[in-house]
C-alpha cells in the first residue's frame, strides 16, 4: 500500500506512473497539478485531455529526466506562456501582493482586536442587559 | 468617521476594474515572447523532408510565421485571406504545420493553395511549445533583428492586418518616423 | 399562449413589486400609514403572479414547447421528465426566474411574521426587498427573458448540458438560492434600520432567525453542489477553488461572522457597526457572485453562458445596492454606539476574534479570485490563482480560528475566570491530543504531520461542543435543560468538527492511482481489490453508454460492486464520466472510466478516499445545528405576539 499526498484532484486519463522512483513520481504528480491547461482553462495539466497537456506533461518528464529542478521547470513553462500557466502564484513582484496578503490581513486584524478590546476593557461591565 | 467610507471607497475602485474587465476576454492568453528574441528553430520541411525549414530561413528580414493544422477550423477560415496577404506583401509568410499529419497536411496545401513560402513540420508540438503555442491559427510577426514584435491568436483578417501588423511593420521599415 | 401568459406575469409582477419597492418606504418616511399598509398585499401579489411565470416556464418544458427559445437550448423529446423541470433553472434566464422565486417567497414569510415589529420598521424592510425584485425583474425582462420566441420552432431541442441531468441539479441550485437570496433579508433588515437611524438589541433578536435560516440553506446548498462534483465530474475532487465555488463560499463566511456578531449585538448592544457591515457583506457577495458568473469576466466551469452586456446591468444594478448601502452605513454607523464593556478573556473578545478572522478569510479568498482580474485590468499580464494558494491563504487565518472556537464557546460574557475555564477544557483538550495523534497514526500509519495538526483541532471542537449537551444530560433533576438555541450552537459547532476531520484525512490519505485494466483483470489499490469483471454497451434513455463491472473485494472478502460509465449523450455528443462510488462513512471506493486505450483495454481510475463522507455529513449536521438555533422558542414571533420576558429596556427608541 502506497500512500500519496494528493491534492484532491484527479488523474489524468493516460498520466499513469510516468516513473519508476516513487520520489520522481511525487514530485512530477506534484509539478503537473500546480500547471494550468491553457486549452481546457478550468484544468490542470494532470486532469485535462486536452493533447497540449499531454504535451506538456511529457516536456516536464523530459526536463526532469535532464534533472532540472523545479524552479527551473516552472522557469521552462512561464518563459513560453505566461504566469498563466502556474495555478501558485510565483513570488514576482507582481505577485507579491497574493503572498503577503494573508501576513498583512492577520496583523491588521490584530491591531483592529487588540484597539477594540483595549479600549472596551477601560468601560464597566455592569449594565441591564441579562 | 472616515474609516466608515473605506468599505464604500473600495466598492468605488472595483466598480471601473469590473467595467474593464466586462470588455476583455480572460481566456486569451498574451505572448511573453512579446519583444523577445523569438525561438530559434530548426525542423523538416512538410513538403519536402530532405530540407530543413527554421528560423535560418527568415534571418535577418521581416517576417511572418503562421502556426497552422488541417485539423483546426480556424485556419480553415484564414485560409483563403493568407493566400491573398502572400499575393499583396513582400513579407515572407512561413508556416509551422503543428501537431498534424504529413500526408493531411501535403494535400490539405495542395487542395487549398499554398501561402507559404515554406512550411516547417512540427510533428510533436516541441517547437510549438516553444513559441507559447496554445490554440491554431496563430501568427507571430518576427522582425530582421529576430525579435517578436507581435502574436496574434485567432483567424487572421484584413481588419486586424490593418491595424496591428501594418502599423509595426511600417514603424520597422522606418516609414513612420 | 401559455408563455406569453408567463411572460405578461412576469410584468405585473414587476408592477406590484414596484408598488411594494416605493409606496413603504415612502410612507415609513412620512409616517403614512396607507401607504405603509401597501407593503404586505403588494408582496403577496407579485408572489402570486412570479409563482405564476414560473409555472408557465415549467409548462413549456414539460409540454416540450420548442417555441420557447430557452426550451429549444436547454431541453429535448427524450429528457426525463424530471430533467425536464429542472432544466428550468439549468441555464442563465430560468435561473433567474427562480431566484425571483424564492425572493418573493422569503419576501412573504417576512411579511408574515413581521407582526411583532413597528410598522415602519416592517414596511421599510418589505420596501427594501420590493425594490431588490425590481432590480431582478427589470434584469430579467430587458436581458434575459426566458419567455423569448423562437419561430419557426424546432422539431426538437438541443438538449439539456448532460452535466446538469442528474438529481444534484434538482435540489442544489434551489437550496443554494434559498440561501444567497435569504440574505437579502439581513441586508433589508440592515437597511431599515440605517433608514431609521436606529438599531438597537431588539432589531438584533429579530434579524437572527432569518439570517440562520439563510445561512443554514446555503449551508446545504454549498454541501450539495461540493458532493454534486465530487460524483459528477469523475475525478474525485470536492473543492477547486473555481471562481463560482469561491462566489458561494465568501457569502457563507461573511453570514457565519453575521451570525455570530448579531450575537452580541443582541446580548450586550456591542459590534453593530460590524453586524450592520456584515449584513450588508453577506448580501453584496451574494450579488457579487451572481455577477462573476453571468458576465464571462473569470474563466469558470460553472460559469453560466456570458454576455458582457448583461454584466454591465448587473454591475449597474451592483453599484446601487452596495454602493447605496454602504454610503448609508458611512452616514449612520459612527453615531451607532454604546458604554458596554467586556474584559479580554470574555465571550465579546472570542466573537471579536471569529468576526475578524472570518472576515480575513473572505477577503483573501476574495482578493484570489479577483487578482487575475486585476492584473489584467492593470497591464501587468495575464496570472491564475489556484488551489495551490488557496489552501495556504485560507488555512492561515483558519488554523487559529478552530483552536479558539473550543475556547470561546464556553467563555463567559463579560469576564471570565480563567482557571474555571481551564479547568472545564482540560479534559476536551487531553481527548483531542490523544485522539488526534492516534487516529492518523494507528488507522493510517502516519504519525504527526498537518494531518495531526487538523485531526487535533478537528477532535478538540468535537469534544468542547459536547460539553454542554452532555452536562444537560446529566443535570440534576429540576435544573432547565439547555436550550434549543445553545443546544443548536454546540450541534453546528460539532459539524465543524467532523468536517475539519473529513477534510484533513482525505487531503493527507487519498490515494489515486490510473491504470490500465483489460476485462478480467484484477488490480490492488490500498488494500482493496478492484477485478473489472467486464465491459458492456447499454443505452439509456438519451444517451449511449459504456459500462464496467467492478467487483471490489478485501482479504478475499466481496465488499461491493460499482458500475462506472462513460456515457455519449446523443444530441449534444458530448462524452461524459459516471463514475461508480462505494460509500461509506470511513471511505469512499471510487472508479471511473478513462479513455479507450485500444486492445480492448480501457484507462481506469481507481480511487480511495478515507473519511471522505464526513466533510458533507459535517455540512449537514452544522445545518441542523442552525435549524434548532433559528427554531428556538424565544424566536418566535407570533402575531402581535411580544414575549413576556422581554425587558423594557431591551431597545431605545422604536422608530
Amino acid at each position: 500500500m502506497i500512500l500519496f499526498l494528493a491534492f484532491g484532484l484527479a488523474n489524468a486519463i493516460d498520466a499513469g506512473k510516468v516513473f519508476d522512483d516513487p520520489e520522481m513520481q511525487a514530485r512530477y504528480e506534484k509539478i503537473v497539478s500546480e500547471v494550468r491547461c491553457l486549452v481546457c482553462q478550468n484544468q490542470t495539466i494532470k486532469d485535462s485531455n486536452a493533447f497540449l497537456a499531454g504535451d506538456l506533461r511529457r516536456e516536464i518528464q523530459r526536463l526532469m529526466e535532464e534533472g532540472r529542478s523545479d524552479a527551473e521547470i516552472y522557469d521552462f513553462l512561464v518563459t513560453r506562456y505566461g504566469d498563466f500557466v502556474l495555478y501558485r502564484p510565483r513570488m514576482s513582484g507582481k505577485t507579491m501582493a497574493l503572498w503577503i496578503a494573508p501576513f498583512l490581513l492577520i496583523a491588521v486584524g490584530g491591531i483592529v482586536a487588540i484597539r477594540v478590546v483595549r479600549g472596551r476593557m477601560a468601560l464597566s461591565v455592569d449594565d441591564d442587559t441579562d | 468617521m472616515s474609516r466608515f467610507l473605506i468599505p464604500l471607497v473600495l466598492v468605488a475602485v472595483m466598480i471601473p476594474v469590473f467595467v474593464i474587465g466586462l470588455n476583455r476576454d480572460p481566456s486569451e492568453i498574451p505572448s511573453p515572447l512579446l519583444m523577445k528574441p523569438a525561438p530559434e528553430f530548426e525542423l523538416p520541411s512538410l513538403k519536402d523532408p530532405g530540407q530543413n525549414v527554421g528560423s535560418a530561413n527568415y534571418e535577418g528580414r521581416l517576417a511572418l510565421l503562421n502556426v497552422w493544422a488541417t485539423w483546426c477550423v480556424g485556419c480553415r477560415q484564414e485560409h483563403d485571406y493568407l493566400l491573398r496577404l502572400a499575393n499583396e506583401t513582400d513579407i515572407p509568410l512561413y508556416g509551422l504545420n503543428w501537431r498534424d499529419r504529413r500526408e493531411d497536411a501535403v494535400s490539405w496545401l495542395q487542395q487549398l493553395g499554398d501561402p507559404y513560402v515554406a512550411s516547417a513540420y512540427d510533428e510533436d508540438g516541441r517547437v510549438g511549445i516553444d513559441w507559447g503555442v496554445y490554440g491554431a491559427p496563430e501568427t507571430f510577426l518576427i522582425n530582421a533583428e529576430g525579435v517578436v514584435l507581435y502574436k496574434h491568436i485567432s483567424p487572421l483578417t484584413e481588419e486586424v492586418w490593418q491595424k496591428e501588423f501594418q502599423p509595426r511593420i511600417l514603424a520597422e521599415k522606418g516609414i513612420i518616423e | 399562449m401559455i408563455p406569453e401568459i408567463g411572460h405578461f406575469a412576469l410584468i405585473l409582477a414587476l408592477s406590484l413589486a414596484i408598488c411594494q419597492g416605493v409606496m413603504p418606504l415612502l410612507g415609513a418616511h412620512r409616517g403614512d400609514d396607507a401607504l405603509m399598509a401597501v407593503a404586505r398585499p403588494a408582496a403577496r401579489g407579485h408572489c402570486v403572479f412570479v409563482i405564476i411565470a414560473f409555472a408557465c416556464l415549467a409548462w413549456s418544458f414539460l409540454s416540450d414547447d420548442f417555441s420557447v427559445l430557452y426550451v429549444a437550448n436547454h431541453s429535448q423529446l427524450a429528457l426525463p421528465d424530471v430533467y425536464k423541470f429542472s432544466a428550468v433553472w439549468g441555464a442563465h434566464e430560468g435561473s433567474l426566474l427562480l431566484w425571483i422565486l424564492i425572493l418573493s417567497v422569503w419576501t412573504v414569510a417576512v411579511g408574515r411574521y413581521s407582526r411583532s415589529m413597528p410598522e415602519s420598521f416592517s414596511a421599510r424592510v418589505l420596501g427594501v426587498l420590493g425594490l431588490l425584485s425590481c432590480g431582478f425583474m427589470l434584469f430579467t425582462l430587458l436581458t434575459s427573458n426566458p419567455f423569448e420566441r423562437y419561430l419557426p420552432a424546432p422539431q426538437d431541442g438541443a438538449d439539456l448540458n448532460p452535466l446538469l441531468q442528474d438529481p444534484g441539479l434538482a435540489i442544489h441550485p434551489p437550496i443554494l438560492y434559498t440561501g444567497y437570496v435569504g440574505f437579502s433579508v439581513a441586508f433589508a433588515f440592515a437597511v431599515a434600520a440605517m433608514l431609521s437611524g436606529h438599531l438597537d438589541r431588539r432589531w438584533a433578536r429579530w434579524t437572527r432567525p432569518w439570517t440562520t435560516w439563510a445561512w443554514l440553506f446555503l449551508t446545504v446548498g454549498i454541501a450539495l453542489g461540493s458532493w454534486w462534483a465530487y460524483y459528477e465530474l469523475g475525478w474525485g475532487g470536492w473543492w477547486f477553488w473555481d471562481p463560482v465555488e469561491n462566489a458561494s463560499f465568501m457569502p457563507w463566511l461573511a453570514g457565519t461572522a453575521l451570525i455570530h456578531s448579531l450575537a452580541v449585538t443582541e446580548k450586550r448592544g456591542l459590534f453593530k457597526s460590524w453586524t450592520l457591515l456584515l449584513a450588508i457583506s453577506a448580501f453584496s457577495l451574494s450579488l457579487l457572485g451572481t455577477f462573476l458568473v453571468r458576465s464571462g469576466i473569470l474563466v469558470s466551469v460553472h460559469a453560466f453562458a456570458t454576455d458582457p452586456a448583461r454584466g454591465l446591468f448587473i454591475l449597474a444594478f451592483l453599484g446601487i445596492v452596495i454602493g447605496g448601502a454602504l454610503a448609508l452605513y458611512a452616514w449612520r454607523a459612527p453615531a451607532l454606539d454604546s458604554d458596554a464593556g467586556f474584559k479580554p478573556l470574555s465571550r465579546e473578545t472570542f466573537l471579536l476574534l471569529n468576526n475578524v478572522l472570518l472576515v480575513i478569510a473572505a477577503t483573501l479568498i476574495l482578493f484570489g479570485t479577483l487578482a487575475p482580474l486585476i492584473a489584467d485590468v492593470m497591464k501587468a499580464g495575464k496570472i491564475s490563482v489556484g488551489a495551490p494558494w488557496f489552501e495556504i491563504a485560507f488555512a492561515i487565518p483558519m488554523l487559529p480560528l478552530l483552536l479558539l472556537i473550543g475556547v470561546g464557546m464556553h467563555t463567559a460574557w463579560r469576564s471570565q475566570d480563567w482557571p474555571v475555564l481551564a479547568a472545564q477544557l482540560k479534559m476536551p483538550a487531553l481527548f483531542a491530543i490523544i485522539a488526534g495523534l492516534a487516529l492518523p497514526a494507528l488507522v493510517y500509519g502516519r504519525f504527526g504531520g498537518l494531518v495531526t495538526v487538523g485531526a487535533i483541532a478537528a477532535f478538540w471542537i468535537m469534544a468542547v461542543a459536547l460539553i454542554q449537551p452532555l452536562r444537560s444530560l446529566r443535570r440534576p433533576p429540576g435544573t432547565p435543560a439547555i436550550t434549543r438555541a445553545a443546544l443548536g450552537m454546540s450541534i453546528a459547532h460539532l459539524g465543524v468538527g467532523f468536517f475539519v476531520l473529513g477534510v484533513s484525512i482525505v487531503q493527507a490519505f487519498n490515494v489515486e492511482e490510473d491504470l490500465r485494466m483489460t476485462p478480467g483483470q484484477s488490480v490492488e489499490v490500498a488494500g482493496f481489490t478492484f477485478e473489472l469483471r467486464e465491459l458492456r454497451n447499454l443505452q439509456g434513455p438519451n444517451f449511449q453508454a459504456l459500462e464496467g463491472e467492478v467487483e471490489i473485494r478485501k482479504n478475499g472478502k466481496y465488499i461491493g460492486e460499482l458500475r462506472p460509465q462513460k456515457r455519449t449523450y446523443l444530441v449534444q455528443q458530448s462524452p461524459m464520466t459516471e463514475a461508480g462510488i462505494l460509500a461509506s462513512l470511513n471511505r469512499d471506493l471510487f472508479v471511473a472510466l478513462g479513455d479507450p486505450l485500444g486492445d480492448g483495454a480501457w484507462s481506469v481510475r481507481v480511487q480511495y478516499k478515507p473519511m471522505i463522507r464526513l466533510i458533507w455529513l459535517g455540512a449537514l449536521i452544522m445545518a441542523l445545528g442552525g435549524l434548532l438555533a433559528a427554531s428556538d422558542r424565544r424566536y418566535q414571533f407570533a402575531k402581535g405576539a411580544v414575549k413576556s420576558t422581554e425587558k423594557s429596556a431591551l431597545g431605545e427608541k422604536v422608530a
